[in-house]
């Protein structure tokens, strides 16, 4: 018998294709999410816009949060670490915590290494904003990824811009020569070994999620047909006015992301939308997905 | 005569059943909406979440007619979510479910996903090669109906079983390329 190979990692992140994961910080927010259909719950003590108003550093959620989260529900619950910060990985994972994220949600605690997860029992997932960053977290040990986005702010455009980038990249690469390779993975900071993996599937190795500005049950669609596996929604749910109406639509939406008849007919009376930010407003310094390596 | 089999594509791990398919030479089709269920002849039910399949199949309207094809002898196969789905007892749990298979099934019944775990499966049904089975949060049967047939036990519970034309396991042989149990799945289709 073997535990925390990566068959098993990977494995986990299959079994939530298709599905949508919330954010949530308390157990009553995730009975909803669970109730709404969501596939597992990231607990956490604030959601990104929360963070993001709040500013100062964020780390780990307090551990009793989380413990309360995993006693209420029965789906999958993942935490978010800071990047780099293995011992707060560690402390997840020996709390049976499901899966981690090692998010830019969070201040980063190491200005240089990404967490190496190759070591952990726990599957990670991580953020990326090009092919490059995607199959250097694969290298370090993620068995998921997903795109950044910018966390928070209600707006999808950066989780569109780096799902079609990834996507570009993909296309590219298995386009090439085979002379141009490795040339390809030198610009692209990306091993070697991982992009000829790329190139024989015409995909990522991992399951590949959207995260990062999704607020509507459309902007889920969207990323669908962008080709991701499946949805986060982070601050999207519980800042919006009728939260467990919100959740339902958006995983009916994952689900029938091609009828957008019966788009139209969840699209309706949500109430209200979480307030969108702006990307150009934010300052540089302030934008989430530049953290990471 | 071709066959038709339907992978149940509301969630989860449908891509990896479509693939085990195609490497049969199987015809198969993923099913979202009641509409894809015309012209199949079996059906997939794959590993995912139990909780939001289930909803989506109520939702969607897909429960009620699913259960009824395989009542009168489509054949349906199970697995780890698609298993939990086609009992007729969910321990602690009144979560939707199709109910077809007289048994009782304990969600998570290893832990958590660090307990998660891959062995080699002594299953006599599939040959004396052991098969490789792949236990991801996966749940176990603990209770069957005189009409079941246990195939495979880990730690004396029951974690693949037959009900004539239902087929269900714990474990998923769509993350390995052990293609034996799709291919004993066919065999209800003769």
């Amino acid at each position: 018998m073997e535990q925390g190979t990566l068959r098993l990692k990977t494995g986990l992140a299959e079994m939530l294709k298709g599905g949508v994961i919330m954010d949530v910080t308390t157990p009553e927010q995730a009975k909803i999410a669970e109730a709404a259909g969501a596939c597992a719950v990231m607990a956490l003590e604030r959601v990104p816009a929360d963070i993001r108003a709040a500013g100062g550093v964020a780390r780990m959620a307090d551990p009793t949060i989380v413990k309360k989260i995993m006693d209420t529900v029965s789906i999958p619950v993942m935490a978010k670490a800071r990047i780099g910060h293995f011992v707060e990985a560690r402390i997840l994972e020996a709390m049976g915590v499901d899966y981690i994220d090692e998010s830019e949600v969070l201040t980063p605690a190491d200005d240089k290494y990404h967490i190496d997860k190759r070591d952990f029992t726990v599957p990670f997932v991580c953020g990326c904003r090009n092919l490059g960053e995607a199959l250097r977290r694969i290298a370090e040990g993620a068995a998921m990824i997903r795109t950044k986005g910018e966390p928070g702010t209600g707006n999808v455009v950066e989780a569109v811009r780096h799902c079609r980038q990834v996507m570009d990249e993909i296309r590219q690469l298995c386009a090439l020569p085979d002379a141009e390779v490795p040339n390809f993975a030198k610009e692209a900071g990306a091993p070697l070994e991982i992009c000829l993996a790329v190139r024989k599937e015409g995909r990522l190795p991992v399951v590949n999620f959207a995260a990062g500005g999704i607020a509507t049950p459309a902007d889920a669609a969207m990323m669908m047909h962008l080709g991701c596996d499946g949805v986060f929604v982070g601050s999207g749910i519980f800042k919006s006015g009728d939260p467990a109406k919100r959740a339902k639509a958006i995983v009916q939406a994952v689900t029938n992301y091609k009828d957008y008849a019966l788009l139209a007919e969840i699209s309706r009376d949500l109430g209200e939308a979480m307030v969108g930010i702006d990307i150009s407003s934010i300052p540089a310094g302030e934008r989430m997905q530049e953290r990471g390596w | 005569m071709a066959r038709r089999v339907g992978v149940l594509a509301l969630q989860g791990a449908f891509r990896e059943h479509m693939a085990a398919l195609s490497r049969l030479g199987v015809t198969a089709c993923e099913v979202r909406q009641l509409k894809d269920m015309n012209g199949i002849d079996a059906m997939i039910i794959p590993g995912g979440e139990s909780t939001t399949i289930g909803k989506l199949l109520n939702e969607g309207g897909i429960l009620a007619p699913l259960r009824a094809r395989i009542e009168t002898g489509m054949p349906v196969y199970g697995s780890c979510a698609g298993l939990i789905l086609l009992c007729k007892e969910i321990e602690q749990s009144d979560q939707p479910r199709i109910g077809v298979l007289n048994a009782t099934v304990r969600r998570n019944a290893f832990g958590r996903q660090v307990d998660s775990f891959e062995t080699d499966l002594d299953m006599p049904v599939l040959g004396p090669t052991p098969m490789p089975a792949v236990f991801i949060r996966a749940p176990v049967i603990t209770r069957v109906g005189d009409d079941v047939t246990i195939l495979a036990k880990v730690n004396g519970l029951a974690v693949a079983v037959r009900q004539g034309n239902i087929l269900a396991t714990s474990f998923h042989p769509e993350l390995t390329p052990d293609t034996r149990i799709h291919e004993f799945f066919l065999t209800f289709l003769a």
